[in-house]
């Protein structure tokens, strides 16, 4: 073991300091595994002092890490940095505080999303961002990634439902980000952590906002014999002054996926599935439903199923967000993309995504928040096909560069992490980028939080002693 | 997932484990319903992990003795198989993959001697009772034995019950409506004969008649699983032949033992009765689905009610998909009230061989099951197999809170009796 590691083992004991190749394998990709990289070593926390001499750790000996919860990221946000280190927060993952009368809870980082609504229900609360990795993913990289969900159309980001961390630096300082309270004091720091991708420090202590349980829900299954009209049945919901709890979207391919994994009984001739779920109190919901159903009716919709009782809602639910994962059973493999366009450009970026699939010769399913314009084409490809992979990548550039042309964005909500980074520049000026790049050397001067991620042209820098040139400080420069 | 496994080296058995990594996308979905994941929290001790582990293993990147730790550490509860979105067939991977390593094993000899003693008892009721009985007077020893010889000890009974010898044939009671051949399972002879004369029973009540073949063996899955995959072969042949045709089902009431015969089919790759055993899988249903498609007679009212936790087996919630027919028969029972157990879907940790190879996770899993069954405040437990009975049954008692248990049958004989 060299010296360094050996200072590790001070820190950790066997058991939680992994340095064995079977142990680090695993530990390699994330839930993209386009990409794969060896880390120095894996730690496993269980305290924040230890988290803090960790980070101590890696500022002397210029090691860059990265922290991880489940590894669920789409975007490989949790890569390991190569030969670097993996900051493992799954042991912290207790409850710290529940407080239902302020309706708070105060987590580790390695608390499981939706354990936090299992927590609350007892109270007749919950945590409101949902993503469909919610019974797996961790708050950590919620927080991290700025996680969204079905339902972020009512309810927002987690951004909307974060209101203190405690963070660790990656300068070893321990700082606390908001507060309790709605209302902060000067500019929103938190806001400026919160979806940061790790680069800005380990979040140790998260203080999260619950809310209550909504009386009623109305969950409607319509389906279309066209995307289009399922996209144009959108806009007439949003256009009629409702504001559902959620609006999603599913085409034929992934109907079949969803179908073939959850049996969720979804019409299988359908082209195109719509969710709309309306939420609140009763008497408010009952009045919409009944101003949704016109809407839905007159959207040329030829089957509309409501769910009768919480197992139905639960049921249509389920298939929507195993969607992703059961695209497998289509195809060896496959890219997820999140975009993001207007939804009035919805039809449009749909019309143009099938024209971009006929073209390549690869099938598409698409998946989406259909409610904020949240684009989630699945690209379908054999890895094992010579080419195939970077034909995908190549539509997958595609139609991150319509998403931006349409006036959206090159991520919802799964970051950049690896995978986007290279078309931040599609998006942002060179002078937006370098501010953004100040910013993090402000706070991580060696860019050893997450090395590699979300920067274009940001392969790490070589690890001298010297650190940085002054210029690339500045932002002025960048190794290419 | 992507691979390089070199398919037409391994043969047959490459094409199963290779389809089955393609099909892992690692989204990581399968963590929370994995046991060893939630004791241990690490990735290699997660379903995605231990398939990347042995896809490197598989594709020559890794050295077997690397992964090997963790490729044992798995229960083969196949909870990750009702969770994975992608369907992929993890207990097809891990079961051949086994078979596939263990002549590949660097085992100590101890290790071997071990595996051997259980391969050389588990199968065979008349050497595992003798070994029973010497076992009971060997826990007067425990303290002084290696660690490992410490854990099937405690599994052992107090007392063996009398084992009357089973009858090759048991008739139906009034118009016969079905003709079965039921396997009568190895260690449940031996530690709780009565689960097959409360099966026999019921079913004559319900108008089966059941021939116990006795050329029957072991059905194999304790080997199979284990990466003895010759042995299991030899026993899963024995029973090829044992079984009849003339039958309108082949019946188990264990569900290790069911799901054991079920994957035939892939035990037999690549061999000449692969045909035969895949059609024989077809054939294998656990009694309580048979009860349901059959039609249950229905049984008399409960005297007093009774408040019953029904346990999920792993093989055959997870690995069968039989989940609603023991809950069916049970609820058939007026005056029986059914709870479910909280985190229901995961393993107990008996696991076959588990608790004894892997004693240490498989306790924690025990107490853990244990706990969860007695927060329900349930008067008595049912359950369809033999293992998770012992399990449960020995962690309730370190608890000091025993509650009966029954399999499920017992409780539908007890009833037919008017005896609950």
């Amino acid at each position: 073991m060299n010296p360094a590691l050996s200072e590790l083992g001070r820190i950790y004991p066997p058991e939680r300091l992994l340095v064995q190749p079977g142990q680090l394998v695993p530990y390699e990709s994330d839930a993209l595994t386009a990409f794969r990289a060896r880390p120095l070593a894996v730690v496993l926390p269980e305290t924040t002092d230890e988290v803090v001499q960790t980070i101590g750790w890696c500022a002397r000996h210029k090691v860059p890490y990265v922290a991880r919860g489940s590894g669920t990221s789409l975007s490989g946000g949790s890569l390991p940095v190569e030969g670097g280190l993996v900051i493992g927060l799954n042991r912290m993952n207790k409850l710290l505080r529940l407080d239902p009368a302020e309706r708070v809870a105060v987590v580790q980082p390695g608390f499981i999303n939706l354990e936090v609504s299992n927590a609350a229900a007892p109270y007749g609360l919950y945590y409101a961002p949902d993503p469909s990795s919610q019974p797996v993913s961790t708050i950590g990289g919620n927080l991290a990634f700025n996680s969204g969900g079905a339902h972020c159309l009512k309810y927002g980001m987690t951004s909307n439902h974060v209101l203190g961390a405690k963070v660790v630096l990656p300068t070893g300082e321990i700082v606390e980000l908001g507060s309790q309270s709605l209302e902060g004091v000067g500019p929103d720091w938190l806001g400026l952590f919160v979806g940061s991708e790790g680069l800005m420090g380990i979040a140790v202590e998260v203080t999260l906002r619950l809310l209550p349980k909504p009386e009623k829900y109305h969950t409607v299954l319509a389906a279309y014999d066209s995307l289009e009209k399922a996209g144009n049945a959108v806009a007439a919901v949003v256009a009629s002054g409702l504001l559902p709890g959620a609006m999603e979207i599913m085409d034929h391919l992934a109907i079949e996926a969803a179908e073939a994994a959850v049996k969720a009984g979804y019409p299988m001739d359908a082209r195109a599935l719509l969710i709309v779920e309306l939420e609140g109190e009763a008497p408010e919901v009952e009045a919409e439903a009944r101003h949704l159903g016109d809407v839905i009716a007159a959207s040329g919709a030829y089957e509309v199923r409501v769910a009768r009782d919480a197992d139905e809602r639960a049921k249509i639910w389920k298939g929507r967000k195993a969607a992703f994962s059961a695209v497998g059973r289509l195809s060896p493999d496959y890219l997820v993309q999140d975009g993001v366009v207007p939804r009035s450009k919805l039809g449009q970026a749909l019309l143009e995504i099938e024209r971009l699939s006929q073209q390549y010769g690869l099938r598409v399913a698409n998946v989406f928040h259909a409610g904020d314009g949240n684009l989630h084409p699945l690209i379908l490809y054999d890895g094992k096909v010579k080419g195939q992979l970077e034909q995908a990548e190549a539509l997958a550039g595609e139609i991150l560069k319509l998403c931006v042309s349409l006036g959206g964005s090159i991520t919802g909500e799964h970051g950049v992490g690896m995978e986007k980074k290279a078309y931040m520049p599609a998006m942002f000026s060179q002078a937006d980028l370098a501010l953004m790049r100040r910013i993090r050397r402000a706070v991580d001067p060696d860019e050893l939080a997450n090395r590699g991620k979300m920067f274009p042209h940001s392969e790490a820098p070589a690890l001298t002693p010297h650190g940085p040139h002054p210029l690339e400080k500045a932002g002025v420069i960048w190794r290419e | 997932m992507q691979h390089k496994i070199d398919t037409q080296s391994i043969g047959p058995q490459g094409e199963v484990m290779a389809h089955a990594v393609e099909a892992c996308v690692h989204c990581g979905f399968c963590l929370p319903a994995c046991p060893t994941y939630a004791v241990l929290g690490e990735e290699m001790d997660s379903p995605r992990g231990r398939i990347f582990l042995m896809k490197e293993v598989l594709e020559g990147n890794l050295q077997l003795e690397e992964a090997a730790p963790y490729i044992d550490k798995c229960l083969g509860c196949l909870g990750c198989v009702t969770a994975c979105p992608s369907g992929v067939p993890y207990g097809e991977l891990i079961s051949t993959f086994r078979g596939w390593a263990e002549p590949r094993r660097h085992r100590s000899p101890f290790a071997r001697a071990f595996r051997l003693g259980i391969m050389e008892l588990l199968p065979y009721p008349k050497r595992f009772r003798a070994g029973a009985q010497l076992g009971r007077i060997g826990k007067v020893f425990k303290p002084l034995l290696p660690q490992a010889l410490q854990a099937p000890l405690e599994l052992l009974p107090e007392r063996l019950e009398p084992a009357p010898p089973l009858p090759e044939f048991f008739p139906a009671k009034g118009p016969r409506r079905a003709r079965v051949a039921l396997l009568a399972g190895c260690a449940q002879q031996v530690l709780k004969p009565n689960f097959n004369w409360a099966t026999l029973r019921v079913l004559a009540e319900n108008g089966v008649e059941v021939v116990i073949p006795s050329g029957q063996a072991c059905c194999g899955a304790a080997a199979m699983h284990t990466g003895e995959r010759g042995r299991a072969l030899a026993l899963a042949r024995q029973n090829l032949k044992a079984f009849p045709n003339d039958v309108d089902a082949i019946l188990s009431n264990a569900a290790g033992c069911g799901s054991g015969l079920r994957e035939y089919g892939l035990l037999f790759v690549g061999e000449p009765e692969h045909e035969a055993a895949e059609a024989f899988s077809k054939r294998v249903q656990d009694v309580s689905a048979f009860l349901v498609n059959l039609g249950l007679v229905e049984p008399p009212a409960l005297k007093q009610p009774l408040k019953v936790a029904y346990h999920d087996a792993c093989h055959l919630a997870h690995a069968q998909g039989v989940r609603s027919e023991p809950r069916k028969l049970l609820r058939s029972i007026g005056g029986l009230e059914l709870v479910e157990i909280p985190e229901g879907e995961l393993c107990c940790g008996s696991a076959g061989t588990y608790n004894l190879e892997q004693p240490a996770i498989a306790a924690t899993l025990g107490e853990r099951k244990a706990r969860n069954i007695l927060a329900t405040g349930a008067q008595a437990i049912a359950t369809g197999n033999i293992g998770c009975f012992t399990q449960i049954q020995s962690h309730l008692r370190k608890l000091r809170r025993e509650v009966p248990m029954y399999h499920t049958l017992e409780i539908l004989d007890l009833a037919y009796q008017g005896k609950l």
